[in-house]
């Protein structure tokens, strides 16, 4: 079964409902199967093998993934905000896709030489050409390329075939579920895995989806009030900022009954804030990565109030959780020499399943022989399942032979009324290997003291993880999906220290 | 017949078409409306009837099960025949809503 089909059984059901943009002008499930299919004539006439985008949020984000479905195509959506080096080295790597490109990123590709077509353009010729004859796709031929953020090493373009995403929309969601009037609001861009995952389950749901393309979060209180919408995903910066721009008064938003949150770390008093801002509101978290096709472990509006309600402290803590595996996913924690781990015993966490990819573009599978993916995330499960994610593999800072993950220790700096935001970092050391060096954005008008922060930190955590450093700054790099950039931080505060040495 | 995840199955005698979600732990004979499925490339042999008393339908985006064997099938084309192993039909799957992740 193609992904293509989950467009054919929503067009079959409700054909006339709104499935994508604004209750009144939107476009519907039957036209979306129209265009998707004339887009598949135009894709296949470039006499390209893979369909490259490069454009943000709007109508033909989804036509085109579609168009490319139905061609037999790979859909690769590309991150526009690349340097023009960065993209004409991805786009090599897809040796000549054809590409459909928003007039706002066209100067970018303008030197490739490759075949363009301006979205809009493309859309509108697509709803007039004859549909193409959908081709017989193979269910492990590849539906999307995705190259992941790159934030520990050079971006690597996941293979998501047909059967993965197919896997994770039947898994997790039912058919036709939603109610005619729900929206869902979606301010992930569309070379996110979430942004991927949003059109196939929300179309599958019957569920009308709205897009903000530039995320501001008064824009986005804004648009959520005006379509009346019912659920929305955002990235843990997102909420932070709706938060901020709330500034503790209630969200005007009656409609909302689901936030889903995801891709990064997030906050505890971003969380706790919105709790409270949001309180009709269920929240979600959803963990995922790009290889396993989205969503793997989901902490339920349940979780989330029998968090806050109890008097247990292992149920208070799962407010910090991934939760549970969703239905069809493995997963085990695995210590170092490959034993599967005891509840409450940290390792990586290896997962299985049919949605699970762990495949690159020209490197191969990394599954092992069982068909497990190491996802490179370092974790731990309760007694009853819950996961908690204590942050990548590649992040570990080991100082005196003590391997230390980072979250450890920005979860306790969070929580300093100061502290707005930070991260925690190894830098280079002769006595230690690596130091601890905590990079703190203090709150507004606070000036907090490198002594008092160290202090905090060591009254509620072992004294090898008080920070050796205190740096101050005025923001820390993060990607446009609130994932921080710590290989950048440390090369720049790297640099800088290297400079005032000498 | 052995059923394996992915294989798309039709009715002879109706709209219905079907993939195999769970293949289960055994045989089944698979049929729709009182007839055989066949794979979705074959051509439906000639003057068959939908059977009466499996006439309850087939609807779009459901799922069906055999307890027994734990074979699953959802529907991708709806249809007027009932889908069973023999002349048993399969159970409509209550659905297990998850919360919305995205």
């Amino acid at each position: 079964m193609s992904i293509g089909m989950l467009l054919d059984m929503a067009a079959m059901a409700f054909g006339d409902r709104v499935a994508l943009g604004r209750r009144g002008d939107g476009i519907t499930f039957e036209h979306l199967l129209r265009v998707s299919a004339g887009g598949a004539t135009l894709l296949r006439s470039s006499g390209a093998e893979r369909v490259a985008y490069l454009g943000g949020n709007s109508a033909a984000f989804p036509a085109v993934l579609f168009a490319a479905a139905s061609a037999g195509m790979p859909f690769v959506p590309l991150n526009y905000r690349l340097s023009e080096d960065q993209l004409d080295g991805l786009l090599g790597e897809l040796h000549g896709p054809v590409v459909v490109c928003d007039e706002a990123f066209q100067g970018v590709v303008a030197r490739t030489g490759l075949k363009i077509h301006r979205s809009e353009d493309w859309l509108a010729d697509a709803a007039l050409a004859e549909p193409a004859e959908p081709v017989e796709v193979d269910d492990d031929a590849p539906a999307v390329l995705l190259f992941t953020s790159g934030t520990t090493s050079k971006p690597k373009a996941v293979v998501l075939r047909h059967s993965n995403l197919v896997a994770y929309v039947l898994q997790t969601v039912e058919f036709g579920s939603a109610e005619p009037d729900e929206a869902s609001l979606t301010s992930v861009p569309p070379y996110h895995i979430a942004g991927v995952g949003t059109v196939l389950t929300n179309l599958y749901a019957g569920r009308r989806f709205v897009y903000l393309p530039n995320f501001t979060a008064d824009a986005w209180l804004r648009l959520v009030a005006e379509e009346e919408v019912t659920s929305a995903m955002v990235v843990p910066t997102m909420l932070a900022r709706i938060v901020e721009q709330l500034a503790g008064a209630q969200a005007p938003t009656p409609t909302l009954r689901a936030i889903a949150y995801g891709g990064a770390r997030m906050p505890r008093p971003v969380l706790e804030k919105a709790l409270v801002a949001f309180p009709g509101t269920g929240f979600v978290n959803a963990y995922g990565l790009t290889e396993t096709s989205s969503t793997i472990a989901i902490l339920g509006p349940e979780d989330h109030r029998a968090a806050l309600a109890s008097a247990d402290p292992a149920v208070q803590a799962r407010l910090a959780s991934a939760g549970r595996f969703v239905p069809g996913v493995e997963g085990e924690i695995r210590d170092s020499t490959g034993a599967v781990a005891r509840p409450g015993e940290i390792g990586e966490l290896w997962v299985r399943g049919s949605q699970i990819s762990g495949e690159y573009l020209g490197l191969g599978s990394v599954l092992d022989a069982d068909g497990w993916f190491p996802t490179r995330d370092r974790a731990c499960l309760d007694a009853d399942g819950y996961l908690f994610i204590e942050g990548r593999s590649d992040d570990t800072i080991i100082r005196g032979g003590e391997n230390i993950a980072p979250a450890e220790i920005e979860d306790v700096l969070i929580h300093h009324p100061a502290v707005k935001e930070v991260a925690v970092i190894g830098l280079p050391d002769i006595e230690w290997g690596e130091r601890l060096t905590a990079v703190v954005v203090p709150e507004a008008h606070a000036a907090p003291e490198p002594d008092d922060l160290r202090a905090w930190v060591r009254a509620r955590l072992r004294g090898s993880r008080t920070p050796d450093e205190v740096i101050f700054r005025d923001d820390l790099p993060y990607t446009p999906t609130g994932k921080l950039l710590r290989r950048q931080l440390i090369a720049e505060i790297g640099a800088a220290t290297t400079y005032e040495r000498t | 017949m052995r059923l394996k995840t992915g294989l798309r199955l039709r009715s002879q005698v109706c709209s219905t078409e079907v993939i195999v979600v769970r293949p289960g732990s055994s045989e089944i004979d698979l049929t729709c409306g009182g007839h055989p499925m066949i794979a979705s490339k074959e051509t439906p042999a000639e003057g068959l009837d939908l059977k009466p008393e499996l006439s309850g339908g087939a609807l779009l985006g459901k799922r069906y099960t055999d307890e027994a064997t734990e074979i699953e099938l959802l529907v991708t084309k709806a249809g007027a025949g009932t889908v069973a192993d023999g002349l048993t039909p399969l159970l409509l799957k209550e659905a297990k809503p998850l919360p919305s992740s995205d």
